[in-house]
């Protein structure tokens, strides 16, 4: 499977990551280098084995439902490139 | 007392007890070592003031006989932990100017017991990289030099900070993180000690997530001791962290008795690589001996999903990041592009995003988002998680044979030259991971450490890896290895 500059473009779309136009060529280029190291997996047999998804398998704790954190609006917004009035500030989303 | 940045956490920590030092004098001694060390690159933020206030805190409570083993110790921490107040960047843009309201679990639990933090240590951007060259920093420089060559070297990564501040005895421990290496090359490239310890053994709260299913912290110190300690003080069940195991840390230094008669080290046949140096070999060969003269059973062994580590955790590492990393949005925190007139959200997420992530950052991110994008996501991301089941197959079978440990080489080269790689594949870089990423994708214990040079001066390493949770008994066989090893270099000082 390669990449071409469409699917290079479509990946930069999904991952919101602005490219421009003129190094889409370079992008596709170098996601293929890695893609086709990738494709050394399809040597090996997995038949019958289930994907991974726990490193140690192991129970999730539990706790009571119950509010134990908040009211830290200051400090949530402490970082906020832009608020107002106590909430993130964006551009307008909503016509 | 310049000398004293030069001790290890346990003398330091003796000479503290026996009040023939105080953590001031101590801490300035490292201070004055990183103001006159900026050539490497090291210590990216400096925080003296914090520094002092808790060595004088330290001090009174090793006066007050309140004190624990780290109580004192002057440590840097890698910039990918938050830090309360303190700039924590992940060595990235986009999150310039970011001061974390909240201390990170393990940074919270060093400072509990009476640490000192020096300041915030250089990176690769999101820990992504094998040489510290993505940093928004610039280099980290590794102390070693080739022979009379003044050719700037790489410390590794992608905690190259860390590992170029131990070497260079600018603090007497560090912090690292190890997602695919990134402590244990990093301390091979430098000639320390780096251990990445059982995934779930450190809390992974506060700590800039890379790829969540492989991330784990470390300690990088100078010696096998101090990792022993250190690495028991950052270790430890967190309720904030799900993945955080529920089990009591043994007292490790306890456990270095030097004594490892009857260990069964199994030496793994998919280690030996095509084109790799001679002398990688040939260290290798010598440790092997080393543990058998000690008393341990050497053993051959086959890990025959080797190969297939580094294309898995290709997939794998980089479709977590795309995930983790949508975090960075220019609304919560970081960089936030400056806008066009008419631009809507889009295009502040994506300009945001371009000019806040470096091209290594932005390859990963577009990689996981293809990996795990629709008519993909079976062929490789749901194919590089089955392999990964093998891979950990691979290492049970084993440990349940009666392997206690495994030896191996710690990277496949010493240190390169920075700018060295700037024109390779990147997949070329990725091979510094080689016989790393194995361990992350089973979520084992390992140990990076120094036992030889090479003929242009440079230091060499080589890896434990051991059972899980068992890092006590793996810390046992390195403190062995260390002994026969007999490692005492340190890189001529030009900074």
């Amino acid at each position: 499977m390669s990449i071409d500059i469409e699917t290079a473009r479509r990946v930069a779309k999904l991952a919101r990551i602005a490219v421009p136009e003129d190094n889409l060529a370079e992008l596709a280029e170098g996601l293929n280098g890695i893609v086709s190291f990738m494709e050394q997996l399809n040597e090996v047999d997995v038949d019958g084995i289930e994907p991974m998804t726990s490193v140690t398998p192991m129970a999730l704790k539990r706790r009571e439902d119950i509010v134990n954190d908040g009211d830290q609006q200051v400090a949530v917004l402490a970082n906020a490139p832009d608020q107002r009035e106590g909430f993130f500030a964006v551009p307008k989303v909503v016509e | 007392m310049s000398e004293l940045s030069k001790l290890t956490i346990a003398d330091a920590r003796d000479k503290l007890a026996a009040r023939e030092i105080t953590s001031v004098e101590l801490t300035q001694s490292c201070l004055d070592q990183i103001e006159g060390a900026d050539a490497l690159g090291a210590f990216v933020h400096k925080t003296p003031e914090i520094a002092l206030d808790q060595a004088k805190a330290a001090d009174v409570r090793i006066a007050a006989g309140d004190a624990a083993p780290m109580t004192g110790i002057p440590l840097g921490i890698k910039d990918l932990f938050c830090t309360k107040g303190v700039p924590s960047q992940a060595a990235s843009g986009i999150l310039e100017g970011f001061k974390p309201e909240y201390e990170s679990t393990i940074t919270g639990q060093l400072f509990d017991a009476g640490a000192v933090m020096l300041g915030k240590l250089n990176m690769d951007e999101f820990a992504m990289g094998s040489s510290n060259e993505t940093s928004v920093y610039g280099n980290a420089v590794n102390p070693w030099r080739r022979g009379n060559e003044d050719t700037a070297l790489t410390p590794g990564g992608s905690s190259g900070g860390s590992a170029s501040a131990v070497a260079a005895d600018l603090c007497l421990g560090a912090t690292g993180t190890d997602t695919g290496g990134s402590i244990r090359q990093p301390a091979a490239f430098t000639g320390i000690v780096g251990l990445k310890p059982t995934y779930g053994r450190c809390s992974r709260w506060g700590v800039v997530a890379f790829a969540s299913s492989l991330d784990q912290a470390g300690p990088m110190t100078k010696t096998v001791r101090d990792a022993a300690i250190m690495g028991a003080a950052m270790m430890g069940h967190d309720p904030k962290d799900s993945t955080s195991v529920d089990m009591p840390v043994p007292d490790f230094e306890a456990m270095l008795t030097g004594d490892i008669k009857g260990k069964v080290i199994g030496i793994p046949k998919e280690y030996r690589m095509d084109g790799m140096p001679e002398e990688i070999e040939t260290i290798w060969a010598e440790g092997t001996a080393m543990l058998k003269d000690a008393g341990a059973e050497i053993r051959d062994i086959s890990l025959p999903h080797t190969k297939y580590a580094l294309p898995a955790y290709y997939v794998i590492a980089p479709a977590e990041a795309s995930s983790n990393l949508a975090r960075y949005d220019g609304v919560r925190f970081g960089h936030r592009a400056t806008l066009a007139a008419g631009d809507g959200i889009t295009e502040m997420y994506e300009k945001t995003r371009a000019e806040g992530f470096g091209p290594e950052v932005q390859r990963r991110v577009m990689v996981g988002t293809y990996v795990l994008s629709a008519g993909f996501y079976d062929a490789y991301y749901n194919r590089a998680r089955k392999v990964r089941a093998l891979i950990k197959r691979d290492f049970e079978t084993v440990f349940n044979d009666g392997i206690d440990a495994i030896l191996t080489p710690a990277t496949p080269s010493s240190a390169f030259g920075l700018g060295e790689m700037a024109d390779a594949d990147p997949v070329k870089m990725y091979l510094n991971d080689v016989f790393t990423v194995t361990v992350n994708l089973a979520g084992l214990p390992g140990i990076a450490m120094p036992t030889g040079l090479d003929k242009t001066g440079l230091p060499m390493g080589l890896q434990l890896i051991g059972r899980p949770w068992e890092e006590g008994e793996l810390l046992k066989t390195a403190y062995a290895l260390e002994n026969a090893a007999g490692f005492v270099d340190k890189a001529a000082r030009w900074w």
